[in-house]
């Protein structure tokens, strides 16, 4: 059985609750064990870098410690949680100086980073570590003729790590492919949401998010596949802003891969959090377990 | 020993970044092109990043530039000098916190600290804090909008009540003190 940390991150607490109980749902599915964290912190998302750029590594240092204590690699679902982990974890081998003064703080907590585990995000651990085969050979109730839109979004793809397809990446298509799903050609998959522009420039977010929400309506996506809980609440829950600002009528469900991978394996739709949305997830309909 | 430009203050705010320094820039604009939200700026990447080797120093930090960066990478990613330009926002941003410099009316510098806050006090981030930050800004129509939706987000259970924290708080705010002290905040 696979096992790793589990770093649900604070918008899996709440706002992105259906991401944190459709992952585990379909992690289960998928035989992988995702041991919660113990005691994790936020990882700063994008702010604490504007402060402070060591105290922004401490506070993911220690959320990699806690793992290295339980010797695993840690699985971080939200996008920024990932980066900002992946990177600290990254930078802290590359810097020994670094790393020697953020043990000295780790102390406190009785912890000590060593640079002993991988940094994954989810999408990576379905797509590679378990593999397209194993996910197809899940699938009970095939996705058919349900086009998605295959959103990346940034944080996932960027910064480069070494060498990787980052301007026309194919492993999410490849993903809903394998269940079912048909997925569309989404020429901004790549491109960013607004991230928390939302909340400081407001109208810079309201315009990324229109953008990306008239090039899904163009594809013909019937729904908008989401890999992080920002992209989700700022494309799905601020539909209506754009509308009101744009005057156009957008309403297309924004939901999280897991969902989608969970319906394909059967789950009940209320084990995955569907039905939460603001706005309904209507094209999933008749592929709900009965 | 002379003051070291602001040029050279910002190359020395980006001692993590592992791209090439500001310097290697050839004004090729890829940056400009790139990003998403460069029509809401003062002035483009490009010209920030020219703006900076020119020792511009007054007008860089008067400029939104910087805070309307959206951490996307984007700009880092093309850049063929590879510069690393989203890290150069971030060190800008540090910059103009730390001399509590910046163009007024913008509400970035105010979230961040309040983030940061939040953080110190619970090892958590809580929504309805984040929130308030934009909130003393909004316009009536917009405040309409956000109560709106905040009020359908807690119909579907999706807002937290109360402020979460973590176990080790005490430890944790130790830690962070051997980071940066933290004076009246702890």
């Amino acid at each position: 059985m696979r096992q790793y940390a589990y770093f649900p991150g604070c918008s899996l607490e709440k706002i992105g609750l259906s991401y944190n109980i459709s992952t585990q749902e379909t992690a289960k599915k998928l035989g992988i064990e995702l041991k919660e964290l113990e005691d994790w912190n936020c990882c700063g998302a994008t702010a604490y870098a504007h402060v402070d750029e060591l105290l922004a590594y401490t506070l993911c240092a220690r959320n990699i410690a806690i793992a290295e204590r339980e010797n695993l690699d840690l699985v971080a679902p939200c996008s920024a949680c990932y980066k900002n982990t992946f990177f600290t974890n990254q930078y802290l081998k590359k810097d020994p100086d670094m790393a020697d003064h953020i043990n000295y703080a780790l102390e406190e907590d009785d912890l000590h980073f060593s640079g002993s585990i991988s940094i994954r995000n989810l999408l990576e651990v379905f797509t590679e570590d378990v593999g397209l085969e194993e996910i197809s050979d899940s699938v009970s109730q095939p996705l058919k003729d349900l086009r998605v839109a295959p959103y990346y979004g940034c944080q996932i793809l960027r910064p480069k790590k070494d060498g990787e397809e980052i301007e026309q990446p194919d492993f999410f298509e490849n993903l809903l492919s394998a269940v079912g799903a048909e997925p569309v050609d989404f020429a901004l998959k790549t491109r960013c949401c607004g991230g928390s522009l939302l909340i400081s420039s407001r109208e810079a977010a309201l315009s990324m998010i229109h953008n990306l929400l008239k090039n899904a309506e163009d594809s013909g996506a019937a729904v908008i596949a989401t890999a992080c809980p920002l992209c989700q609440l700022n494309l799905e829950c601020y539909q209506n802003q754009v509308n009101q600002e744009y005057g156009t009528n957008f309403s297309i469900p924004v939901v999280y891969f897991t969902q989608l991978l969970g319906l394909a394996f059967g789950i009940p739709n209320k084990r995955l959090g569907i039905g939460s949305e603001l706005i309904a997830a209507t094209p999933l309909a008749s592929f709900a377990k009965k | 020993m002379t003051k070291p430009s602001f040029r050279e203050e910002v190359a020395n705010l980006l001692h993590a970044a592992k791209g090439s320094p500001l310097s290697a820039c050839i004004q090729c604009g890829t940056c400009s092109g790139t990003c998403p939200a460069v029509e809401f700026m003062d002035h483009t990447p490009r010209r920030m990043i020219g703006m900076i080797l020119a020792d511009y120093k007054d007008e860089v930090l008067a400029s939104n530039t910087f805070w309307y960066c959206a951490s996307c990478f984007h700009c880092t990613v093309r850049c063929p000098s590879e510069i690393d330009i989203a890290e150069t926002m971030y060190a800008l941003k540090r910059y103009s916190i730390w001399k509590h410099e910046y163009q007024e009316g913008l509400l970035g510098p105010n979230f961040s600290e309040t983030f940061v806050k939040t953080i110190f006090r619970s090892g958590r981030s809580y929504e309805p804090v984040m929130a308030t930050t934009y909130l003393f800004s909004a316009n009536v129509k917009e405040l309409i909008q956000e109560a709106s939706m905040a009020t359908n987000l807690m119909l579907k259970g999706r807002l937290p009540v109360l402020p979460p924290k973590i176990k080790r708080l005490e430890n944790f705010k130790r830690m962070i003190n051997r980071v940066i002290p933290l004076g009246g905040l702890s």
